[in-house]
């Protein structure tokens, strides 16, 4: 069977010592980053993408898909233990989770959070191997056309399901596509919006632009807050759930497994509006509802799983067809160009390695922060007690020299604040950032297809619908943005946002 | 005159939206514009400069009528010094070297919170200037000199 000998050969390309090594400082770095506040996934995978460089495609993936899958899972493990969200898709968890840590059952509701995660973990890797080949497939097939509505369909999809003010995820979108054009235009040679710097020809960096956004600006916005915080950890005890903990929380695991799935695929949501879907989910189906909030396994074990099973899928259409799904998908991406691979659904047929190896990874990663990290846990609650004052200027360390091993250019190092400074003034008035990177990502190579496409159908932009696969996305981008704008969802949504 | 709409966050959105989407249409004018067929340099980025500009005159239209205020905690101290102090590592890299760069960054970004103190941070820019000698040039081999012209 080709999906048994495909996994096979992922497993060995990831058990390689060196795979397995990147695979191990991945997770490691994740949990850390994950277990403190202040600094998200987004933000050290674009401070260590730098350091990727010198690494093999095939183990710098798996590094980087390691800090952000480790990063849920330290969020999750402070949100229990001191009811801190490491990361806000741990939110959810502190709610029940805490609870269970008040009343001496700190072990089990980690360890439930350990094996609802891995569960998920498992069955998103087995859907990315099951769906990924024939969804590249298809994908090999299409035109520029189809490219093109295809990320209009995933930045309209990413910008209204995101958090926050749908018409400004929207125009965030914009503003990344225009500055993704900057730097020199591959068909006149003229450059465009260079300003005279030489350094801009070839465009602005993406990692500059991700460490001034969100490392830089993130910090500026963490000082304005109050930063006091006192830690007081639980005491784990005893570790194992008892068979009725397992027996309650088999259902909610398979069920945030399956929420975390859909969520997962879709562009544009994030891991905590799994984990909250999920939560709403079993407090509704549960037999008795008023246990929630009070230590109820149940809202550990769902959550967990679905922002785990969200975390995995969302690698489905960022590797099958090189369409990121969500601000940590657009880094990768970026990673992956940077790594000289083109990515879309090409990937899977010129470099298998890459796409097994990488599957099989995630596996082995779950299954590592596990075993690693229940044993680790006193280790991570001391952490903790790092004070912001030390931690941020750390942060402001690792950027800079990050930023500057690149192309070791000062230039660079300036854009990067000056973009610290756009990205602390977008999250002020209310702009979500993410968006702005799927777009910028995206910008160079959606101008690109637009004018293939334009010159195969001789300018008549009627090429868009009178293609099939093209005119069923064109489709599902005005479903998304007509279902979002009827006014029962807007305020659904607006609820759930606040 | 009521000039309430100042202190509003979707006026200031739109503003934003509309300098920076209007000084792209502006400049993009030097472009060729080109036609549907083929498209020239000037003709993308128009299209986006114009969206962004219709999106502001929305917001500054919402901002004008009601909306949520611009919230009053923020540090307009770390606002300033943080990217100053990157730039100040700018400055220092290529003339001065690693190790001073960076301790002029870890020490002049601490300055950025109002709980840092003086003689805990001067410790740590050292331990931490250390580590990352020690990390990033001797273990990882960036090309860096540590002290320009001596070391």
């Amino acid at each position: 069977m080709d999906l048994f000998n495909n996994l096979i050969f992922g497993f060995s390309e990831a058990l390689s010592l060196q795979n397995l090594l990147y695979c191990f400082i991945g997770v490691l770095v994740g949990t850390l980053i994950g277990v403190l506040p202040g600094i998200g996934p987004l933000g050290t995978i674009a401070i260590l993408l730098p350091i990727t460089y010198g690494v093999p495609p095939v183990a710098a993936m798996i590094m980087l898909a390691g800090i952000y899958y480790g990063a849920q899972y330290g969020g999750s493990t402070t949100a229990i233990l001191v009811n801190l969200p490491g990361e806000t898709s741990a939110v959810v968890t502190c709610i029940d989770g805490h609870q269970m840590a008040q009343q001496g059952r700190a072990g089990p509701a980690l360890a439930i959070a350990a094996i609802g995660s891995f569960f998920a973990g498992t069955v998103g890797t087995l859907l990315i191997a099951l769906f990924g080949p024939p969804l590249a497939d298809v994908a090999l097939k299409f035109g520029a056309p189809e490219y093109f509505s295809l990320m209009l369909m995933g930045l309209v999809a990413a910008a209204v399901l995101a958090q926050g003010d749908m018409v400004k995820s929207i125009a965030m979108v914009v503003m990344g596509l225009l500055l993704g054009i900057i730097g020199t235009d591959v068909n006149s040679g003229v450059q465009r919006f260079s300003f005279g710097f030489f350094e801009l020809t070839d465009g602005i960096g993406f990692i500059v632009v991700a460490v001034g956004v969100f490392a830089i600006g993130e910090i500026v916005s963490n000082l304005g807050e109050a930063q006091e915080r006192r830690v007081l950890a639980n005491k784990v005890s005893h570790l194992f759930p008892t068979l009725q903990d397992l027996k309650k929380s088999w259902g909610p695991i398979l069920r945030g497994t399956g929420i975390g799935c859909f969520f997962g695929v879709l562009p544009g949501t994030g891991p905590s509006i799994a984990s909250f879907s999920s939560y709403m989910l079993e407090k509704k189906v549960a037999k008795n509802p008023d246990e929630f909030g009070r230590g109820a396994i149940q809202g550990v074990a769902g959550p967990e799983a679905a922002n785990n099973a969200d975390a995995q899928c969302k690698f489905i259409p960022m590797l099958t067809l090189g369409l990121p799904a969500s601000g940590v998908m657009a880094l990768m991406l970026g990673a992956l160009t940077i790594q000289g691979i083109q990515p879309g659904p090409q990937v899977m047929t010129q470099k298998p390695e890459l796409f097994w190896g990488l599957i099989a990874s995630m596996w082995i990663g779950n299954l590592l922060l596990v075993v690693l990290n229940l044993p680790l846990i006193g280790l991570w609650v001391k952490l903790l007690q790092v004070p912001y004052r030390l931690l941020f200027p750390a942060i402001m360390a690792f950027s800079a020299i990050g930023v500057f091993s690149v192309n070791n250019s000062a230039f660079e190092i300036h854009l990067t604040a000056l973009f610290g400074v756009l990205g602390f003034i977008w999250m002020r008035l209310g702009f979500p950032l993410a968006p702005m990177l799927l777009g910028f990502v995206l910008g160079p190579m959606m101008e690109e297809y637009l004018r293939r496409a334009m010159l195969m159908s001789g300018g008549d932009p009627s090429v868009f619908i009178t293609r099939p696969i093209s005119l069923a996305f064109i489709i599902a981008t005005i479903l998304i943005l007509v279902v979002m704008v009827a006014p029962s969802v807007r305020k659904q949504r607006e609820a759930f946002t606040d | 005159m009521n000039l309430e709409f100042l202190e509003r966050k979707d006026f200031w959105s739109g503003a934003m939206l509309i300098v920076i989407g209007g000084g792209a249409v502006l400049i993009a004018r030097n472009y060729q514009f080109g036609s549907s067929l083929r498209m020239g340099p000037g003709y993308f980025p128009t299209v986006l400069g114009a969206m962004l500009v219709m999106f502001g005159v929305y917001f500054v239209i919402q901002g004008l009528r009601s909306g949520e205020k611009l919230t009053s905690s923020w540090s307009l101290r770390a606002l300033i010094i943080l990217p100053l102090s990157l730039v100040l590592f700018g400055l220092l890299i290529d003339r001065a070297g690693f190790i001073p760069a960076l301790l002029a960054l870890i020490i002049s970004s601490a300055a950025a919170s109002t709980q840092s103190k003086p003689i805990e941070v001067l410790a740590f820019a050292v331990f931490l200037t250390a580590i990352c000698v020690i990390v990033f040039v001797w273990a990882l081999g960036l090309p860096y000199e540590l002290i320009a012209g001596i070391w």
